[in-house]
């Protein structure tokens, strides 16, 4: 098959691909503060990966990142609910949340919720979701 | 009483064990203890001093159903013939059945009849009897069928299950009703309870209901069809079921209930006239028959219709004739029943045609249909019990208390009913055992049966001279009490054979005779009548023709809109919220409208929404696949800008993504999908689709409208503002409400979204697989 050169989408994407990755990052932990949230970190997480792989192909993406994105899916619903059945342990309902305020040396007063957590179940189970769906289907002939 | 109900039962549990030893012992003589010893235990209570005897066993207590057994005069009758000629068709039934057969089955499905009989005439209970009810229609059912290889044994099957379950079920619902108005479920109780039932609203209906399930039992006009039918079953079978018991257990609630409606006229005018044609109607039907069984059966239809009748006129003497005629009509149609069971075992046919001269070949059996045919015509000899119980219903009919124009009818139509039930009864007789021998057309040479098989008739036609000799030995102990169950009036009414010269019903017999014998020497002369009359008329055609067409129709309708077409489905969806949603807010005034609500309309929501309508619209009118996508993705777009402008940035965040994504997923499976087929509508359907498409958005507009206008209720979202910071630490209150107050709702949302993954991996892999197999 005729390869085409993609120097300059090659170049451009391992730049673009870690801002979008720390923008992803930002937004999944400022979700609880301002716009954002597990949801569209995980989307945003996804697309990263995908600008990758049509930059550099699916071989690259698999040295790369040498994850099962199928697996990811029962991680973060793992995650998620756990965090729903850890509140038993403390002996309050299903799902409860709780968070406090932490110093900590460098960061300096930070807030802490258990929120957090099951907002990064649901990151990777959307990162997990979005990467099956479009490599299944993307590799179907 | 409640064994006779239960050991019929527990012994057809073990006759499947029993009847693996059919090589060496017939399984019918295990199961002829049965009814016998049953009939041991009656027959001692029969007496002058017989008083009724309840007993009640707890079943569903709460719901007032129990097994109640209240066993009066008429239970006793009832309860004897059942177990008295059960015994005898048990017995015939072992010499007429070859070991070969299935007897295993046969004697479960008779004892199982036996168990649901005894259950009918034995309840007290509405509910108990209509159980036991449809345990009769279900084993005649299987004792039908009881030949299923053959194609008529089935069709008879199912068309008497098909007639008497309906029947069955209108009698449920005539019981239901009884049992509301009354506030009880016990018959006897109904009974005290009569004023209360007569002065009911609901007293046609509930009359109307009970009728049918009766008159389906019994096969009266024009339910009577699926008796002649029912031939097809093992002729033991058409002996017990078909003329003693089942066809009876119509009888039998007519006559347990006729306490209650006996005051009502309804029920006089309409049992005795369904009564009356059925009889005239069975008797004329009987004489064109070719098969034997064929004419018993009609001669049953026949016979049943002269006792419905004279229920009907419920007087005391018409009950009192009733209610012999029951027990006559069960001895002379069961002997009857056995000596054609007989004639077709020892010469291979049933076709009247085939047989004649049979008197000297088979002269006991020709013997016994003498009584048995004379008995039925009802000929004035002192040793017939038939003529007894026909007197008796021509001096009913002759002093019916009614005044109405059927009143004045009935003594006419019952002799010409009796004209020709003495014909068909004459027919039978010559037709088979006198005339010309037609041996070489028999397919066996015809000889005497076994005594075995000879047995039970002779003991039936024993009971036809012994009734006919001394009427009143039966009369006092036992058909005075069945007749007192009936109409408390009964008085005791002495039977004798001579009455005198100018005794109107004696004249009437003889008319019966002579016009009888007249019409049966000219038969061949005016026979050409039952192609006039029923021609082609038939309730079998009505019948064929009602499952047939029930059959095309629903089918038919079935296709109609199952047509598997997807586009058709969405229309009838579509179609039905439209009428459904906006037939409701007409009725209901639903629609509102309210400006008070409404925010300031801002220039570049205007502008956004033109361009989304725009867009919209244009995805309708693309001839191309690639554009209507990436116009849809406009509107999509569109929507995330409105979000930007209501200031929900997490939303119009989300949906810009998702827009996007589902926008390339779109591309690229539509990349591999044919180019949009142009559609060959026609223009009406085009139409159609647009008229749907523009309802259901009016409608859906028309709700939102008035949702938004009727704001009942204050927002909660004034709480998640408040207490989003303090309770659950964060700023963005939507991303709280998501992980932490409603954090369920979001857990179920990702499990959806990993099913959903899953699902296309799966759908997209197993299918490789398969390729590569």
């Amino acid at each position: 098959m005729y390869k085409t050169n993609d120097l300059i989408l090659r170049t451009t994407t391992s730049l673009i691909a870690f801002i979008l990755l720390g923008f992803a990052v930002y937004l999944l932990l400022a979700g609880h503060n301002s716009p954002g949230g597990g949801f569209v970190g995980g989307l945003m997480t996804s697309a990263a990966i995908l600008l990758m792989y049509i930059a550099y192909g699916i071989e690259a993406v698999k040295k790369v990142l040498p994850i099962n994105f199928l697996v990811l899916i029962p991680i973060g619903l793992a995650i998620a609910l756990g965090t729903g059945i850890g509140s038993f342990i403390f002996g309050v309902p299903f799902l409860s949340q709780t968070f406090d305020y932490f110093t900590i040396p460098l960061f300096g007063e930070i807030e802490l919720a258990t929120a957090m957590i099951f907002d990064l179940g649901v990151y990777f189970t959307v990162i997990g979701v979005m990467m099956t769906i479009i490599l299944t289907i993307a590799n179907d002939q | 009483m409640i064994f006779a109900v239960l050991i019929p039962l527990l012994v057809a549990c073990f006759i499947p064990t029993l009847s693996k030893a059919k090589n060496k012992i017939h399984t019918g003589i295990f199961t002829f203890f049965v009814p016998f010893f049953i009939f041991l235990y009656f027959i001692r209570l029969v007496g002058k001093d017989f008083t009724p005897i309840r007993q009640t066993y707890n079943w569903i207590p709460s719901l007032g159903i129990n097994l109640d057994f209240y066993l009066d005069g008429l239970s006793l009758l009832f309860v004897l013939l059942i177990s008295g000629i059960g015994s005898l068709v048990v017995l015939y039934s072992i010499f007429y059945l070859d070991k070969k057969e299935r007897l295993g089955h046969f004697y479960v499905y008779l004892l199982l009849f036996m168990t649901a009989m005894f259950g009918v005439v034995l309840s007290d209970n509405v509910f108990v009897l209509y159980t036991f009810w449809e345990l009769t229609s279900i084993s005649s059912f299987l004792l039908i069928g009881y030949w299923h290889f053959k194609e008529r044994s089935r069709y008879g099957a199912l068309k008497s299950m098909l007639i008497t379950i309906f029947g069955g079920l209108s009698m449920f619902g005539g019981f239901i009703l009884l049992s509301v108005i009354t506030g009880s479920t016990s018959i006897q109780e109904m009974i005290s309870q009569t004023d209360v039932i007569l002065s009911s609203n609901y007293l046609p209906l509930i009359l109307a209901l009970i009728l049918l399930g009766a008159f389906t039992k019994s096969a009266q006009f024009p339910f009577h069809i699926w008796l002649p039918d029912a031939m097809e079953a093992p002729t033991p079978v058409s002996a017990y079921l078909h003329s003693a018991t089942m066809v009876k257990a119509g009888i039998f609630l007519i006559a347990r209930f006729s306490p209650i409606f006996s005051g009502y006229e309804g029920f006089f005018i309409t049992v005795s006239l369904v009564g009356i044609v059925t009889l005239c109607w069975g008797s004329y039907m009987a004489v064109r028959q070719t098969d034997l069984k064929a004419i018993l059966a009609f001669s049953t239809i026949s016979q049943l219709g002269m006792i419905m009748a004279m229920l009907g006129f419920g007087t005391p003497a018409a009950v009192f004739a009733a209610v012999f005629h029951i027990l006559n009509h069960a001895t002379f149609k069961g002997s009857l029943f056995m000596i054609a069971g007989i004639i077709d075992h020892e010469t291979g046919t049933r076709d009247i045609r085939k047989l004649g001269g049979l008197f000297t070949l088979l002269p006991i059996s020709a013997t016994l249909a003498i009584f048995g045919t004379f008995s039925m015509a009802g000929v004035p000899f002192p040793f017939l019990n038939g003529f007894y119980s026909k007197e008796l219903f021509f001096e009913a009919t002759l002093d019916l208390e009614s005044a109405s124009l059927l009143a004045e009818l009935i003594p006419y139509l019952a002799i010409l009913g009796s004209i020709f039930t003495f014909v068909y009864s004459m027919y039978f007789f010559f037709g088979v055992f006198t005339g010309p021998k037609k041996l070489n057309q028999l397919p066996k040479k015809p000889h005497e049966a076994p005594v075995g098989m000879l047995l039970s008739p002779i003991i039936l036609v024993l009971g036809v001279i012994l009734i006919g000799l001394f009427p009143n030995m039966v009369n006092a102990p036992f058909i005075q009490h069945a007749a007192e169950a009936v109409n408390s009036n009964a008085e005791y009414h002495k039977i004798g054979f001579w009455h005198g010269w100018d005794f109107t019903p004696l004249h009437m017999s003889l008319i019966v005779v002579a016009l009888g014998i007249v019409l049966f020497l000219t038969r061949k002369k005016w026979s050409g009548v039952y192609k006039v009359l029923p021609g082609k008329l038939s309730f079998n055609r009505v019948y064929d023709g009602l499952v047939n067409k029930l059959d095309t129709y629903s089918a038919g309708i079935t296709n109609s809109y199952m047509t598997g077409s997807l586009k058709l489905y969405m229309s009838l969806i579509l179609a039905t919220m439209i009428i459904v949603t906006t037939g409701f807010m007409l009725l209901t005034d639903g629609f509102t409208i309210s400006s008070n609500n409404l925010a300031d309309i801002t220039i570049i929501e205007v502008s956004i929404v033109i361009i989304m309508v725009a867009a919209a619209i244009a995805t309708i009118f693309t001839k191309h696949n690639m554009a209507a996508l990436l116009i849809l993705g406009v509107v999509g777009y569109g929507v995330a800008l409105l979000f930007v402008i209501y200031r929900a940035p997490d939303i119009a965040l989300t949906q810009f993504v998702v827009e996007t994504i589902t926008v390339a997923l779109f591309i690229l499976c539509f990349y591999h999908l044919p180019k949009l087929r142009k559609t060959d509508d026609s223009s009406g359907s085009k139409t159609l689709n647009a008229v749907l498409a523009i309802g259901f958005g009016a409608m859906m507009t028309l709700i939102g409208i008035s949702a938004y206008s009727t704001n009942w209720f204050d927002s909660i979202s004034d709480y998640f503002l408040k207490t989003s910071y303090k309770l659950g630490g964060g700023d963005n209150v939507v991303n709280v409400i998501l992980v932490d107050m409603r954090g369920l709702d979001t857990l179920f949302e990702i499990a959806v979204l990993g099913i959903a993954a899953l699902a296309i991996f799966s759908l997209i892999k197993l299918k490789k697989n398969k390729e590569a197999e």
